[in-house]
């Protein structure tokens, strides 16, 4: 489908895929069985200018808003999502600095990060707080001119590879999320350290780690918004990045939808290739219009959010709740049609499937997508006369 | 210091086809790139430059006037600047012909310490006017470099690959080097650099520019005649020789004589 991309869009999207083939696919089923951090795919980012496509030209960006970081992510997915979700986990930490950031804060981190010098990475989950992120552990008690972090942050995504994290802690336990404050938190800080790597289903390039505050000290100037504004920065930042996640469901359903038409097309069986049975192509053309509605639909959440809409939780919602469950859905297909093929780790399309199922739960679990836009429902229609 | 690297245009298809009458490319149609090559020179010049964290490199293209989209590539990646030769006295150029007239541009240019060149074009595949440039400007040359070791003012030493090995020699400057694929990974043109490579003005020199004798250039100066294209075949066989060891040795010696190396 045309989407009527604007010439620097063009340009983005092109260059992205351009990384994607020639220096993400080859590597990315290693990657994948070794568990490994791509820095080197980071550095071929950062020189690529793609690091700073949503950020503003001021801070060393291009300029571009989530719909570039969208392309972006999109295009990385379609070769390997771990990689795509350790670029697209720094924006989710820079956003709270570009949208609560104050001029000396984003001065601070913002051209690093446009430049891809550092990483960046959102610490809200915890054990016993993830759906429910008013149940947050994580303390900071006022000293001075200083904060006092105690706790630990859990499924960090950039974890342990990041320097720049945003964190969310409770400053005043007894107010509930109206409680809870972001803190800027810098690798190196004493007191800030991480736990062990897990091992994931999928996304396996990506690191996936616990940061542990044990009484690490954080200047008030670290402050991201307001004391209480926790919540607000957390949830405002999760609408602007969701359709990241869809952008990412896209992209791995994409992927794996290449794979599918190429591998039916090829393969024979019966003297004829599997591509002229309509029960393979009947497969195959609902797993692209699903693709398609889902890629218009983030397309146009993105672009709403980036044309200055103040109201988006709803459609953020959709986008991630619907590209991810498309991508699960079209994933789970293309394993099918490659058969006992595409069960083995010699095809790509077995970690495409399990790349897949993390969209469905991160940055809220799409039962939460769905709270979220039933929410927004019932209040729109009850506004109605 | 100042680096020049000369980059060719040639057609973006792993099938030249050669036109049978005249013996030469045929060009019509099919979509231009950077020969590959010199991707690796231009990598190599910013490389060079960024090592020493100052320095211009200047890319340098001679062909007709669309060969200033594989400059704006080149300025894509990072060049400071380019410069087109393009004037229709050059057209028809031989290898002789056209290292001449880019060794006048290297004069013009000015102040140039060092010229890269990719190893060859994959379109004429040639590996001639590089050396030839170097000729041309009276400098030496290493050709297949693989390694730059030490940039020094006066001196650089590299390493040449060869089919057994590599050679390291030490290169007195100014000097020109064709790079292999070895070398480096070209950068890819980021976003930033496609935007300056979009607006830059690529300036064009003609003939009276470059101040060239006009029986040097274009075809009147190319006196090569394409007669056939081929690879030149490198064969080697084996013969098992069967026998006790003193046949074997009388029947070596024997061959050895014959082929007038004994």
């Amino acid at each position: 489908m045309e989407y009527f991309l604007t010439e620097e869009q063009k340009m983005i999207k092109e260059l992205a895929a351009r990384i994607a083939d020639e220096r993400i696919k080859p590597v990315a089923a290693e990657l994948d069985e070794k568990e490994e951090f791509p820095w080197e795919i980071m550095k071929v980012l950062a020189e690529a200018d793609l690091c700073g496509v949503y950020i503003p030209q001021e801070y060393g960006g291009l300029g571009g808003g989530v719909f570039e970081q969208v392309l972006v992510v999109e295009e990385l997915s379609r070769a390997c999502s771990g990689v795509a979700v350790s670029y697209a986990a720094t924006g989710l930490g820079a956003f709270p600095i570009l949208m609560f950031g104050t001029e000396e804060q984003k001065k601070r981190y913002l051209p690093d990060i446009a430049a891809g010098k550092r990483l960046a990475a959102f610490a809200l989950t915890e054990a016993n707080a993830g759906s429910d992120a008013g149940a947050i552990e994580t303390t900071a008690v006022r000293d001075g001119d200083y904060y006092i972090l105690n706790g630990t942050k859990q499924w960090i995504t950039n974890g342990g590879e990041a320097e720049i994290y945003p964190v969310i802690a409770m400053t005043d336990r007894s107010k509930g999320p109206r409680g809870a404050t972001a803190f800027i938190v810098e690798k190196g800080t004493p007191g800030f350290s991480f736990g062990k790597k897990e091992k994931k289903m999928g996304i396996r390039a990506s690191a996936t780690r616990e940061l542990i505050f044990t009484d690490c000290r954080i200047p008030k100037e670290n402050v991201l918004g307001r004391e209480g504004m926790g919540f607000i920065v957390a949830m405002k930042t999760l609408d602007r990045t969701r359709p990241g996640i869809g952008a990412q469901a896209i992209g791995i359903a994409q992927g794996a939808l290449d794979v599918a038409v190429k591998y039916a097309r090829e393969r024979h069986q019966f003297g004829v290739p599997i591509s002229s049975f309509q029960a393979i192509q009947h497969m195959l053309a609902d797993m692209a219009t699903q693709l398609e509605a889902a890629r218009a639909l983030v397309y146009a959440t993105a672009r709403m959010i980036d044309a200055g809409v103040k109201e988006f939780s709803k459609e953020a919602a959709m986008a991630k709740l619907f590209a991810s469950d498309m991508a699960m859905k079209v994933t789970i297909d293309a394993v099918q049609i490659l058969g006992g093929y595409g069960y083995m780790r010699d095809y790509p399309v077995e970690k495409m499937m399990r790349d897949a199922k993390i969209t469905q739960i991160y940055e809220g679990t799409n039962q939460i997508q769905r709270n979220v836009i039933a929410l927004e429902l019932i209040k729109e229609y009850a506004g109605r006369k | 210091m100042k680096i020049a690297v000369c980059i060719k245009q040639v057609p973006a298809t792993t099938e030249v086809k050669i036109n049978p009458a005249t013996n030469t490319l045929i060009r019509e149609g099919i979509p231009n790139e950077v020969n590959p090559f010199d991707l690796y020179a231009i990598e190599e010049a910013l490389r060079i430059k960024e090592r020493l964290g100052s320095g211009t490199v200047v890319a340098l293209s001679m062909g007709p006037p669309q060969a200033a989209d594989a400059l704006r590539e080149a300025i894509a990646m990072g060049v400071d600047e380019a410069v087109l030769l393009s004037d229709r006295a050059f057209a028809g150029a031989d290898t002789l012909a056209t290292a001449y007239t880019l060794a006048k541009a290297i004069e013009k240019i000015g102040e140039v310490s060092l010229v890269l060149c990719g190893k060859q074009a994959v379109d004429g595949d040639t590996a001639q006017v590089g050396p030839e440039i170097a000729e041309n400007l009276g400098w030496p040359h290493v050709t297949y470099i693989r390694k730059i070791n030490e940039i020094g003012p006066s001196e650089i030493v590299v390493e040449r690959m060869t089919d057994d090995g590599y050679e390291r020699l030490a290169v007195s400057l100014p000097a020109l080097f064709t790079v292999v694929k070895e070398i480096n990974v070209p950068r890819l043109p980021g976003i930033k650099g496609q935007l300056r490579a979009k607006k830059a003005e690529i300036p064009v020199w003609t003939a009276a520019d470059l101040e060239v004798d006009p029986g040097r250039i274009g075809l009147t100066g190319s006196p090569t005649q394409v007669r056939k294209i081929f690879y030149p075949q490198h064969e080697t066989t084996a013969e098992m020789i069967e026998g006790s060891p003193a046949e074997q040795a009388a029947a070596l010696l024997e061959k050895l004589r014959g082929l007038g190396v004994a």
